[in-house]
């Protein structure tokens, strides 16, 4: 096991590579100037070409791929272009709404989606079974910001529970940080619900008819005790890969639920930065992107042996 | 089980809903301090005004610095940080004395030195602040309150230049932050304006945060635009990043935030009926729309084309594709703006009314081989997204073959700058928006420079414009100024620059309980009252 987490952690050093490269060379390569972004409307050509010189833009590709590889490995991600702050104190202060409203979103949804799929598979075919995946479909069709909007306009304006939009820090109080989370946590975690749920219902009724299901209820063991310790056991794999999915996702950005509801996550700081093609910040959340997700990969191959013994690397 | 976890989330829910509520309660109870709360029309990237001309960075300035002169609400220029000016008689030695008792927020006073420094770095900069320069012979400050400009020629140029109210305006800093050349930012961010700039409460895509100076001294007169008595009646403004049109009106209603300084024109008639919200128009000239055409590159460097889409456009039908409401946008065809005193319809008299056979003979005369127009139509912006078709369909009616390529707005601001051809990732029309302020004046209308080279993307070259712009510039009777303005646009009506295609408008909206916002063309946020 040891060894395979080893080989798992070095593996992500080749991605890591390819992913700097293929993220360098597509921002170069996308139209767009960030020093005439930055120069703004009346600024004329001699004004955009020192700040491109400023910003090290006329350096060859090549110089310009080096000098960021070099610093990213003494773990300087550079100074954003626009702001005079490095991208890690930026990247800093967005992760924690982001891994706050990943947090409360997939505690949400799993908390409703999976008993509402163990139920749904229990009661195959009946009305609640039909309720809950119908609920599915529209959970899946029914696009976020829509849902954002519809609880907004419920909660916040005609009912006034919640505020219409904010983020608050954890420091500034543990209360209204929780107040203000729920809603977009909510609306977010509907899809997820909806994904889950069907997921659970599937793997649950993949195993309901194994042998040991019957076995266990000849035992007389209770019904409930079947469907959590044999059941949703056996049926955990493909959920919690699912679950890892939708962390990554989380993890990775959210833009609409964070534009709707105003969270300044890492998904609103990475389209700022990619619309005003600030090459050093979208560099480093992508590269932090893609450690997020390998590492998330791993957690969740870890789970796997801790779920299912038979599983072994 | 599903009943034991009902309770439980439902539990859950109720505590956190009820202690949220609860905390939120104290810490109202517990904030004495009134807090502006505003929507911005962009994020603020960049905290030096001089480095950028970006309107968010001019928008800053006016919180951290003050201005020697400012515009007031209709358009004149009036002294701010002056007390005291003698012009000798010959008009070449200017003696200014400062307000006394001024200072920046260190605590330091404010000094000639300061102005004197200030201004030599946004003269080599700023378009109208090197126009300036060029009749300055020498400047001398002190360690007092007073400094003195040395010309070499007379000129009406000089309180027209420091009073000017948008990018770049000639904002002063302390000596030490303005010996910062031109081409580096500053980094540090101390002024002597109504408000302190909390650097470590600045969240870049978040909020920007302000504090009263309580030590800054307002004009004993009342406020008027960017001039008069910078009166602050509250203790700290917040500047709020908030993406969605939708959430910042319902924000506004819920009195979460206290300002939208551009809300968005479909949803104005909502904002209307809500008791919550008020409109206000703030900025009396409102925006000018500007069709840019690239001189360097067939067809529009043959200037009878340039004519033609004279006679083909028609600023309502630009208007109308954006703005749709007639109430918010206005018909003009003064380049220097409408409701200003250099408004005149000189040499556009008959122009701007679909005279689509005037257009196509003006085609035919200009000897047109086909070649096509790439226009460039940003799809990302809604104030900007129709305007692009409408230009495509006028300039098709008149035989032009027209390619019109989609982008984003960022993408066409980098390709904008490009003189290739535009097979070669050039380009040869687009259109924009600037605020009107900025094309009140031949000098400060950024499009009108025609140094070639050296002028502002789109790059047209006229000896006889340059030379009426400086004309200008040397003139400092309001009369002469107008009749020269007249020969600058006759002379565009033959030779455009740049095409005005209408003004349009943008009211704040506001909370109720809000007064007192100042009218200028350059959102400032002195003078607010926040009743609670």
């Amino acid at each position: 096991m040891l060894t395979y987490l080893i080989k798992r952690v070095l593996s992500v050093i080749p991605v890591l590579i390819v992913v700097a490269v293929i993220v360098f060379l597509m921002l170069r390569l996308t139209p767009g100037d960030p020093a005439a972004i930055i120069a703004g409307d009346a600024a004329t050509s001699q004004d955009i070409a020192q700040i491109r010189d400023k910003l090290g833009l006329e350096e060859p590709m090549v110089i310009q791929f080096g000098i960021w590889v070099g610093n990213m490995l003494t773990g300087d991600f550079g100074d954003s272009f626009y702001y005079k702050r490095t991208v890690s104190s930026m990247i800093a202060d967005r992760v924690g709404p982001t891994v706050a409203l990943a947090t409360f979103t997939i505690i949400l949804a799993c908390i409703v989606a999976i008993p509402l799929g163990t139920i749904a598979a229990y009661k195959q075919g009946s009305w609640l079974d039909r309720a809950v995946m119908g609920m599915s479909v529209i959970g899946f069709s029914v696009p976020v910001f829509v849902i954002g909007y519809m609880m907004i306009y419920l909660f916040a304006v005609k009912l006034d529970w919640f505020p219409v939009q904010g983020y608050q820090p954890i420091a500034d109080g543990i209360g209204g940080f929780l107040y203000r989370l729920v809603m977009p946590s909510a609306a977010l975690s509907i899809i997820f619900i909806a994904l889950i749920a069907r997921m659970t219902r599937t793997s649950v009724l993949e195993v309901l008819n194994e042998d040991y299901i019957r076995t266990a209820r000849a035992k007389g063991l209770e019904e409930s005790k079947v469907m959590t310790r044999h059941a949703l056991r056996n049926a955990a794999v493909p959920i919690v890969t699912v679950i890892g999915f939708a962390i990554a996702i989380l993890i990775g950005g959210v833009v609409v639920t964070e534009s709707v509801f105003v969270i300044p996550g890492l998904g609103t700081l990475t389209l700022d930065a990619i619309q005003g093609r600030d090459y050093p910040t979208v560099q480093a959340l992508i590269m932090l992107f893609s450690v997020v997700y390998v590492l998330i990969n791993l957690v969740i191959d870890v789970i796997y042996t801790l779920l299912d013994p038979r599983i072994r690397y | 089980m599903i009943k034991i976890l009902r309770r439980s989330v439902l539990g859950a829910t109720a505590f956190a809903f009820t202690l949220g509520m609860s905390l939120s309660a104290v810490a109202t109870t517990a904030s004495a301090e009134t807090v502006l709360r505003v929507n911005m029309h962009s994020d603020l990237k960049i905290v030096d005004p001089i480095w950028t001309t970006a309107y968010m960075s001019r928008n800053y300035g006016y919180m951290v610095y003050d201005t020697l002169y400012g515009m007031n609400s209709k358009g004149e220029i009036k002294p701010q940080m002056v007390e005291k000016l003698d012009i000798s008689a010959d008009g070449l030695t200017y003696d200014f004395t400062l307000r006394s008792g001024m200072t920046f927020h260190d605590g330091a006073p404010v000094t000639g030195d300061d102005v004197v420094a200030s201004i030599k770095r946004w003269g080599s900069k700023d378009a109208m602040g090197q126009l300036m320069m060029g009749f300055v012979k020498d400047m001398k400050g002190s360690s007092g309150d007073t400094f003195q400009f040395i010309l070499n020629k007379p000129t009406g140029l000089i309180i027209q230049a420091l009073g000017k109210p948008s990018s770049n305006v000639p904002f002063i800093m302390p000596a030490r932050i303005a010996a910062t050349p031109a081409t580096e930012q500053i980094t540090e961010y101390v002024g002597s304006g109504p408000f302190v700039f909390l650097k470590d409460e600045w969240k870049p895509g978040d909020k920007a945060e302000f504090a009263k100076f309580t030590e800054y001294k307002p004009r004993n007169e009342p406020g008027d635009g960017l001039a008069g008595g910078k009166v602050v009646h509250v203790d700290k403004v917040v500047w709020k990043v908030i993406r969605d049109a939708q959430t910042k009106m319902n924000a506004l209603s819920k009195g979460e935030i206290d300002v939208i300084e551009s809300p968005s024109h479909d949803l104005l008639p909502l904002m209307e009926k809500d008791p919550n919200i008020k409109l206000v128009d703030l900025n009396p000239f409102g925006n000018q729309y500007t069709f840019r055409p690239n001189s360097l590159h067939p067809p529009f460097n043959n200037p009878k084309i340039l004519e033609a889409l004279l006679y083909a456009f028609n600023q309502e039908d630009f208007v109308q594709s954006t703005v749709g409401n007639e109430k918010y946008y206005k018909l003009c065809k003064a380049m220097f703006i409408c409701g200003t005193p250099l408004a005149t319809n000189a040499g556009f008299e008959d122009k701007f009314e679909s005279n689509y056979k005037r257009a196509r003979e003006l085609v035919q005369e200009a000897g047109y081989d086909g070649t096509p127009v790439l226009i460039m139509h940003p799809t990302d912006l809604a104030i900007l997204g129709n305007l692009v078709p409408v230009a495509k369909a006028a300039m098709e009616k008149i035989g032009l073959k027209v390619d019109m390529v989609a982008m984003d707005w960022q993408t066409l601001v980098g390709r904008r700058n490009k003189q290739e051809l535009p097979a070669d990732g050039g380009w040869n029309a687009f259109i924009t928006s600037w605020n009107s302020v900025d094309n009140a004046s031949p000098l400060s209308t950024p499009m009108l420079n025609a140094a070639c080279e050296k002028a502002l993307f789109g790059w047209p070259c006229d000896e006889e414009i340059q030379k009426l712009r400086n004309e200008y510039a040397g003139e400092s009777d309001a009369t002469k100024q107008l009749a020269i303005v007249e020969k600058i646009q006759q002379r565009v009506s033959k030779k455009p620059t740049h095409i005005h295609l209408g003004q349009w408008y943008s009211p704040a909206a506001m909370g109720a309980n809000i007064t007192g916002a100042p009218v200028s063309p350059v959102v400032a946020f002195w003078g607010y009252k926040k009743a609670e």
